[in-house]
């Protein structure tokens, strides 16, 4: 265990030996200092003492749900919660991201997926001011003075697409699930009617993908929700 | 035969006999009879000194029903034994003891006492007879001690008859003193007898007095000693010889024989049925009772019918087969079986018609012993019946005859007079006759005999007095009109005879014909039948028309028997469903014509295979009379046979139903299994191998063979993880567990997701997405579709040359969303193109492209449980087209 307090610290909590093991020799780059729980009642009295930048946590743990590991640190702690499932399991990650995590994996995953999440994650949280102005690829949106450019060219947006591409820009690279983006937009009586959500992501895509039938920028997460990729 | 072979082997008979008897005594009691030759021997009194030993030795021993008739020495034996009470019954307003056989049941002792072997119960008991109540306890695996007095044993009864001048009327069959485990005799000096009857230590109740007086005779006593005596000696003498037989220990042999005797509902069969068994006993042979059925007896009246039923009920009991032949002579009919069957000797009585009658009518007697050709006929005396036992044997036809034929006979001839009269200018009186004789066929033809032969008659003296010479007189010039008289009579009678036993026979082939269709009805609508309801439904209609009867058919479930079908316009209370209960348990007919709860008002009949023991027919006869009637009996049975066929077909038929879909599950699981074990290793094989080349410090290597292996290593991976995937969808779908949720989805959303989820497969394949216009949202489960549409691509990709192109096309139709895959690939075989989405399949492919054949069936479960369709479609360009549909 690297006991560096420059580095960024990541809680990996699994109760599988062979994941710990895959996942400690996955971060060990230099870059994090890495700390390890193997059950849930492990993980709350780590996250208290390691007070860790990132946690991954497995949903399939033995003594406790995940869904109550998250709860439980959410009451003291914003912490970046990165969740660990197994495919078909959609329900158990909507759960875990409404609760409080952040973004999830599905196993089997490769480690350029795991650090790009980290990465995004760990950036959001160190960041305290955002830039207004996002470019990726030909895509640029000014926050500042609300607009919107493909390749230079301004697309014209209604305000519930701006609102929409807004919380995606500021949250780029993580999931979000439809009730968070329902929530955030629409309020929270439209929770339950991911119709108007769907249109507006139709008509977004048509607007800025090259290709709507293979986006680039607004990617679905099957029976998830939504991710802008960055 | 020869004799010497048969003496040296035990015969099969023999064998099996024996065998049968060791199975049967395993779960049946024993029966143990203390047989006396009169009341007051000391029967009860030595049964209650065996059960006090018995019970000394530690057996548990009760006493159901002991009569001690008040006698103080067997009261002090009762002592001490537990004691069952008896069930008091009440009849005509008097209450009677009877045996509590339920109660005896429920206490299942090892050793029961039951008096009076012989007794008859009250009317309303469970059974006619004590001697059934017993039958039923050792059925029970109760061991029962009995008295029974020598002169009750069916065979014996008439002999005993005519001894003592008093009729025994309660009689117990031969079979149960056969079949006793043990017979004790109880035997004393009649003189010893006779000194306990003046002292008052025989019972006697006081309405016999007289008859006892009669009774108690010196003669008698000994005539009644002798005959115990010989009856224990013959069993003793058949202990020996089946002892004999079964070790093979060769003896005097007589040959085997087999007897034949009539019932005919005629007063004299009985005694004829009695001497035939003696006779049978005598000759250790066996021995049938037939009753030939002609048409003329079918019409006989209720009584006779009757006779002969209890004819063969009594035969039965007295241990002969019983047949029933429908045939049209008698004679003829019983050659015919006594040759068809190897009867060796045939039993008939002396004639008892007057000689004039005889001559008319040869007896059938004379006929048989003319046909009998090499079989032997005894000729038996049966006179010495009593006549109060002869009643009448009254006339044969049921109908009597209207007075109006009499009438048109009347006509007839008068008819044939005036057309006589009109053509008498041209013809000679001869010829008239003619026209008389037609009068008597149209009689003959139209009328009843009587009428016929009576036109007949008038016809003749018509003739005479109008047309014969001297006119209006009946007095004859030419005597050869005699002849011409005798001639018209003869002829005319012998018409009408003809015509009615023509009538009569083809009426009474009508009545068979009838019974056949019904039974042919039923067959055919029972093998139509595929299942329980149809079979009942085919039942009720069959039968209830045939037999003009209520039916219902009773089934078991658990322990009782719930109603499976029954007609409308039936009840069964709970005495009616007590029988059908009793009939099932004790797998033998109960009710209304059997001897068992006789007194009920239906019949219950057990259905039954060899097998098994499916039910009950309950069936209530409009016509009480019939069941006694040896054909509605016969009909039943038949009915019962098919019933209880086509019950056991049903259940087996859905017995094999459920094996095959077991089997099928098997054979999926088993194919699942081989699948899993191949294509889980087969990833591994290059995981393995790659992994360990790379951990090889020895083995040299380059960048780029590193990256190979490893990139062919990771390829694989992927593969394994896909085919778990596979895997556990599969597994769900079976087990029916895949729940769909429904949301609208955007159809471009669900190609986009699917297209990004093969991305690195896709690599540089060329793939288009055209989609119509105006694509509404499509309600279905987006995850699942998602994968639906990944295994599509999948498929394409894999089975088409990688530098063709996949084209991917949504549209709407008719009210349908239609999403298609289509590529440039071979296309499949058109016989194949339903197969493709069967589990497991896979087409031979020359390329080392391989997939596990649960890709496509999978779809095809996600889709239809969408309620929507999927099918393969050759291009006319080449290549292959997927479509699925889903409504909107």
């Amino acid at each position: 265990m690297q006991e560096d307090t420059n580095l960024p610290r990541i809680l990996i909590v699994d109760d599988e030996p062979a994941i710990q093991r895959f996942l400690k020799i996955a971060l060990s780059i230099g870059e994090f200092a890495l700390f390890q729980a193997e059950s849930g009642h492990a993980a709350l009295s780590a996250a208290v003492t390691t007070k860790p930048d990132v946690i991954l946590l497995d949903l399939g743990l033995p003594d406790m749900d995940g869904i109550e590991v998250i709860k439980s640190i959410r009451q003291w702690s914003q912490v970046p919660i990165i969740v660990l499932s197994v495919r078909d399991r959609e329900a158990d990650k909507v759960k875990a991201l409404d609760t409080g995590a952040d973004d999830y994996l599905t196993k089997p995953f490769g480690v350029a997926e795991l650090l790009a999440r980290i990465k995004v994650v760990l950036r959001r949280s160190l960041q305290q001011i955002p830039d207004p102005i996002f470019r990726i690829d030909e895509l640029e949106v000014d926050l500042a003075r609300r607009l919107v450019l493909i390749r230079g060219a301004k697309v014209s947006v209604t305000p519930t697409e701006y609102e929409l591409l807004r919380l995606f820009v500021i949250n780029a690279g993580k999931v979000l699930t439809h009730s968070q983006i329902l929530k955030q937009i629409w309020g929270a009586g439209y929770m339950e009617q991911p119709h108007v959500l769907r249109v507006n992501i139709s008509n977004l895509r048509h607007k800025l993908e090259k290709d709507a039938s293979r986006p680039r920028y607004i990617i679905t997460e099957s029976g998830v929700g939504y991710r802008f990729q960055s | 035969m020869s004799i010497s072979q048969e003496e040296m082997r035990p015969s099969p008979e023999a064998m099996l006999k024996a065998a049968q008897a060791e199975e049967s005594n395993g779960d049946r009691g024993k029966l143990r009879i203390f047989l006396g030759y009169a009341a007051g021997v000391g029967k009860t009194y030595t049964m209650l000194e065996a059960a006090r030993q018995r019970k000394l030795e530690g057996r548990d021993v009760v006493a159901a029903y002991v009569e001690s008739h008040g006698r103080a020495e067997t009261d002090a034996l009762l002592e001490g034994l537990e004691i069952i009470p008896k069930a008091q019954r009440e009849y005509q307003g008097v209450l009677l003891p009877e045996l509590d056989i339920d109660a005896a049941l429920a206490r299942k002792p090892q050793i029961v006492l039951v008096d009076e072997l012989a007794h008859t119960n009250i009317p309303g008991s469970r059974h006619e007879k004590r001697w059934q109540d017993i039958e039923e306890l050792l059925a029970a695996g109760i061991d029962v001690y009995t008295t029974v007095n020598v002169q009750h044993f069916e065979s014996l009864n008439d002999i005993v008859t005519q001894i003592t001048g008093v009729a025994v009327r309660e009689t117990v069959p031969d079979s149960i003193l056969d079949r006793a485990a043990e017979v004790k005799l109880v035997d004393i000096p009649p003189e010893e007898l006779l000194q306990r009857l003046h002292q008052g230590k025989v019972y006697v109740p006081a309405q016999a007095a007289w008859a006892a007086q009669k009774f108690f005779r010196h003669g008698n006593l000994i005539a009644l000693r002798e005959l115990s005596l010989r009856r224990t000696a013959a069993r003793v003498d058949d202990e020996m010889r089946s002892y004999m037989e079964t070790r093979a220990i060769p003896g005097p042999w007589p040959v085997t024989e087999r007897l034949l005797v009539c019932a005919s509902g005629s007063p004299f069969s009985e005694k004829l049925i009695r001497t035939t068994r003696r006779l049978a006993e005598e000759l250790k042979a066996q021995w049938v009772t037939v009753y030939i059925e002609t048409p003329s007896l079918a019409k006989q009246q209720q009584e006779n019918r009757e006779r002969v039923w209890h004819d063969l009920r009594l035969a039965e009991s007295l241990g002969a087969e019983v047949a029933t032949i429908t045939a049209s002579s008698v004679p003829e009919a019983v050659i015919d079986y006594a040759t068809r069957h190897n009867v060796t000797r045939i039993v008939v009585g002396k004639p008892t018609k007057s000689r004039w009658r005889e001559i008319l009518r040869p007896p059938i007697v004379d006929q048989i012993i003319r046909l009998s050709g090499a079989i032997q006929v005894h000729v038996v005396s049966i006179s010495g019946v009593s006549k109060s036992t002869v009643s009448s044997r009254t006339s044969k036809s049921k109908k009597t005859v209207p007075l109006y034929e009499y009438l048109t006979s009347l006509v007839l001839v008068a008819a044939a007079t005036a057309l006589s009269a009109l053509v008498m200018p041209f013809l000679s009186p001869t010829n008239m006759v003619m026209i008389y004789m037609l009068a008597v066929v149209v009689a003959a033809v139209l009328l009843s005999l009587k009428p016929a032969i009576l036109t007949a008659a008038l016809g003749v003296l018509a003739f005479d007095f109008f047309f014969v010479a001297p006119r209006w007189n009946f007095s004859v010039n030419d005597t050869e009109y005699i002849f011409t008289f005798f001639g018209l009579f003869i002829v005319g009678t012998v018409i009408s005879t003809l015509v009615a036993k023509g009538k009569e026979r083809t009426e009474a082939m009508r009545e068979r014909e009838l019974q056949t269709e019904s039974l042919y009805y039923l067959s055919r609508d029972l093998a139509a039948s595929v299942d329980m309801e149809s079979v009942m439904a085919a039942v009720l209609k069959n039968i209830s028309e045939t037999l003009n009867a209520k039916l219902a058919i009773l089934v078991p479930c658990g322990e009782l028997m719930n109603i499976s079908t029954i007609s409308k316009s039936l009840t069964l209370d709970e005495k009616e469903l007590a029988v059908a209960d009793w009939s099932y348990r004790n797998r033998q007919p109960a009710g209304a014509g059997t001897e068992t709860l006789g007194s009920a008002e239906l019949l219950c009949l057990p259905l039954h295979t060899t097998a098994r023991f499916l039910g009950v027919l309950s069936v209530k006869l409009e016509n009480k009379s019939d069941y006694r009637s040896p054909p509605h009996r016969r009909l039943l049975d038949a009915f019962v046979t098919q019933i209880s066929l086509a019950m056991e077909r049903v259940q087996l038929a859905q017995q094999a139903e459920q094996a095959q879909v077991l089997q099928a599950r098997e054979t999926l699981e088993r194919a699942l299994l081989n699948s899993i074990s191949h294509d889980l290793r087969t990833p591994l094989v290059s995981i393995i191998g790659a992994l360990s080349s790379l951990r090889d410090k020895n083995l040299q290597m380059d960048d780029k063979r590193r990256q190979d292996l490893l990139s062919g290593a990771w390829d694989e991976a992927e593969r394994l993880n896909r085919f778990v995937g596979n895997l556990l969808d599969m597994t769900r779908l079976e087990a029916g567990e895949l729940r769909i949720n429904k949301e609208p989805c955007d159809v471009q959303d669900l190609i986009g997701c699917a297209l990004a989820a093969l991305d690195q497969k896709l690599g540089n394949r060329d793939v288009s997405v055209k989609l119509s216009e105006g694509l509404p949202f499509v309600s279905m489960d987006m995850v699942l579709m998602t994968q639906v549409l990944v295994n599509l691509i999948d498929n394409a990709l894999k089975y088409s040359p990688s530098d063709s192109s996949i084209e991917i096309m949504a549209q709407i139709e008719a009210n349908h969303l239609i999403i298609a895959v289509f590529d440039h690939g071979p296309g499949i075989p058109e016989p194949e193109l339903k197969r493709i989405f069967d589990k497991f399949y896979r087409l031979p492919v020359p390329e080392g492209v391989n997939g596990t054949g649960l890709g496509l069936s999978i779809c095809k479960g996600i889709v239809e449980a969408h309620d929507g369709n999927i099918w393969a479609e050759n291009r006319s360009g080449g290549g292959l087209k997927i479509a699925l549909q889903l409504s909107l």
